[in-house]
């Protein structure tokens, strides 16, 4: 399977569509543990991300994903903003050229771009961030044939995960042992992510 | 919600006009950003410094602005750090070719703006280094994790590498004593009512009427402990005791007693008093006080309370000329 421009398109379009549907769910899991912002801050971020990419003709994947990774980084704000911005433009650099995306490809964007949020947050796996879900995703792309009903699945129980975890990193870990029982929101964000992807992928399977 | 704004979602750029209306000779705003400057910004050959982080802690930030002290403030939304091509644009404003300073405080929203900004003025060739401030001594330190947040003190850093760069020192020599001052201000906070960010329209914890939180953050971040409220004096040993304990202040100090919007100044005095009568007690020498609202977290009551320890070259700078409408010397 490859991805091209409008794969990529439909893969922000549909992710903005869950995130503005989520909009107060996402916030109402950062009440209890962060600052009470995130679907907020997202779902404004998003909005902005369409209204770019409406606006604007595509050649090739890598432009779409670095448009994206401007605007979250200016209009989100935040850790997120930063943290996903980040993400997307290392995605970006790394499928630079190619109007068809392979598998291979992608699931090497995907690795750069968990490196990258990694490095700017100064975080690892475990430590109940974004991090929990992208690092299990990401491990699924490079360990076997990806499809769209087991990368829903490894997303899904990624983000459930982050209930049993205790915060060390971002504003949940001023609350120590009792931001367990508590879904990350930075988690619940990227598994929208990934499940707007896995219905990219299904409704090419 | 009862607070006297018009819009929720215009409150940063109603606030800024209003700011640099009331100080029309040295303020100015960069345009299209939420940056404001001093309004003889860049001065050439100087080293700048720039500050910033969510809107709502008045006069934190921009009111550190002027010669002497802060050259820019990058104003967030309300409680939310504001973005990489902001803090970039306050950057570009104010470098004078000496190099540009950036103060942060420690909360991770800030902290990645701000570096990640730092990283694209590097690239446009723009000498930048930063510091970030950790003061609360409500949080455990600890490097596996987030670690302190930065509150009040963050004044003193304003204030005394804004005169080191006033007074021509390099950018070296800026961080160094900024460095200085993190390593030697702590402070501690508590809270008696919480406050509503204009945009979510209700608060975001609740305190009972007879309840205070010692330790809360300026954002409503957890404390230490809740209870029942006690006197001002009790209120005083629990902040300036935990202070105390983490840090030798043997010697002398400078304090700095905060106001977190709500609480009035004769409550600020009271506390104060019993301030000095702790610090007379340990035999630490009092330098110099400030009393008022530094840093303040909307229309939340309550405190923090700052202590810095201060040698020949942090009082000199601290004593140093500064027209900064919220800290003027």
């Amino acid at each position: 399977m490859e991805l091209n421009v409008n794969d990529f398109m439909r893969w922000i379009e549909l992710t903005n569509e869950t995130i503005q549907q989520q909009k107060n769910y996402l916030t109402s899991l950062d009440q209890p543990i962060g600052d009470g912002d995130h679907g907020i801050n997202m779902a404004r971020g998003l909005q902005e991300v369409m209204n770019k990419l409406q606006t604007n003709e595509y050649q090739e994947p890598s432009e779409v994903l670095k448009n994206v990774s401007m605007t979250l980084l200016s209009k989100v704000g935040g850790a997120s903003g930063p943290l996903y911005g980040t993400a997307f433009l290392k995605m970006s650099m790394a499928i630079k050229g190619l109007n068809s995306v392979s598998m291979e490809d992608f699931t090497k964007g995907l690795q750069v771009a968990l490196d990258g949020i990694k490095q700017r947050g100064k975080s690892n796996a475990g430590e109940k961030t974004l991090i929990d879900v992208w690092s299990p995703v990401v491990e699924h792309f490079s360990n076997q044939d990806v499809t769209s009903d087991r990368l829903m699945e490894t997303a899904k129980r990624a983000m459930e995960e982050t209930t049993n975890t205790i915060a060390t990193k971002g504003r949940a870990a001023y609350f120590k042992e009792k931001s367990l029982g508590h879904i990350d929101p930075g988690s619940a964000s990227s598994f929208y992510m990934f499940e707007a992807l896995a219905k990219v992928l299904k409704e090419k399977e | 919600m009862k607070k006297i704004i018009n819009d929720p979602n215009q409150v940063v750029q109603d606030m800024i006009d209003g700011l640099i209306m009331a100080n029309p000779a040295t303020l100015k705003q960069v345009p299209e950003t939420f940056v404001v400057a001093r309004e003889d910004a860049p001065v050439q050959g100087k080293v700048a410094l720039v500050s910033g982080g969510g809107s709502g802690h008045e006069p934190a930030h921009a009111g550190y602005i002027g010669k002497g002290v802060l050259d820019a403030a990058v104003c967030g939304e309300v409680f939310t750090s504001p973005t990489p091509d902001q803090v970039l644009e306050a950057i570009r404003a104010v470098d004078g070719g000496a190099g540009v300073f950036l103060v942060i405080k420690n909360y991770t929203g800030d902290v990645l703006n701000f570096e990640m900004a730092q990283e694209l003025a590097e690239a446009e060739g723009i000498k930048v280094s930063h510091v970030i401030v950790n003061d609360d001594v409500a949080v455990e330190d600890s490097s596996f994790t987030t670690g302190r947040r930065g509150i009040a003190g963050t004044v003193f850093v304003h204030k005394i590498a804004g005169a080191k760069a006033e007074a021509g020192g390099s950018l070296e020599e800026v961080q160094a004593v900024a460095e200085k001052v993190v390593a030697n201000v702590r402070s501690m906070g508590m809270a008696l009512t919480p406050c509503i960010v204009p945009a979510a329209g209700t608060p975001s914890f609740e305190l009972e009427e007879d309840e205070m939180e010692i330790g809360m953050g300026i954002h409503g971040e957890p404390g230490i402990n809740r209870g029942s409220i006690t006197s001002a004096d009790e209120i005083a040993i629990a902040l300036t005791d935990k202070i105390l304990a983490d840090y030798d202040f043997s010697g002398e100090v400078a304090v700095l007693v905060n106001g977190l919007g709500a609480t009035p100044a004769m409550e600020l005095y009271i506390l104060n008093k019993k301030i000095h009568q702790i610090l007379e007690e340990q035999g630490i020498n009092v330098y110099k006080t400030f009393v008022g609202e530094y840093m303040t977290s909307l229309e939340m009551a309550g405190c923090s309370v700052s202590l810095l320890k201060v040698d020949d070259e942090l009082k000199e700078l601290l004593d140093a000329a500064s027209e900064a409408p919220a800290f003027r010397i």
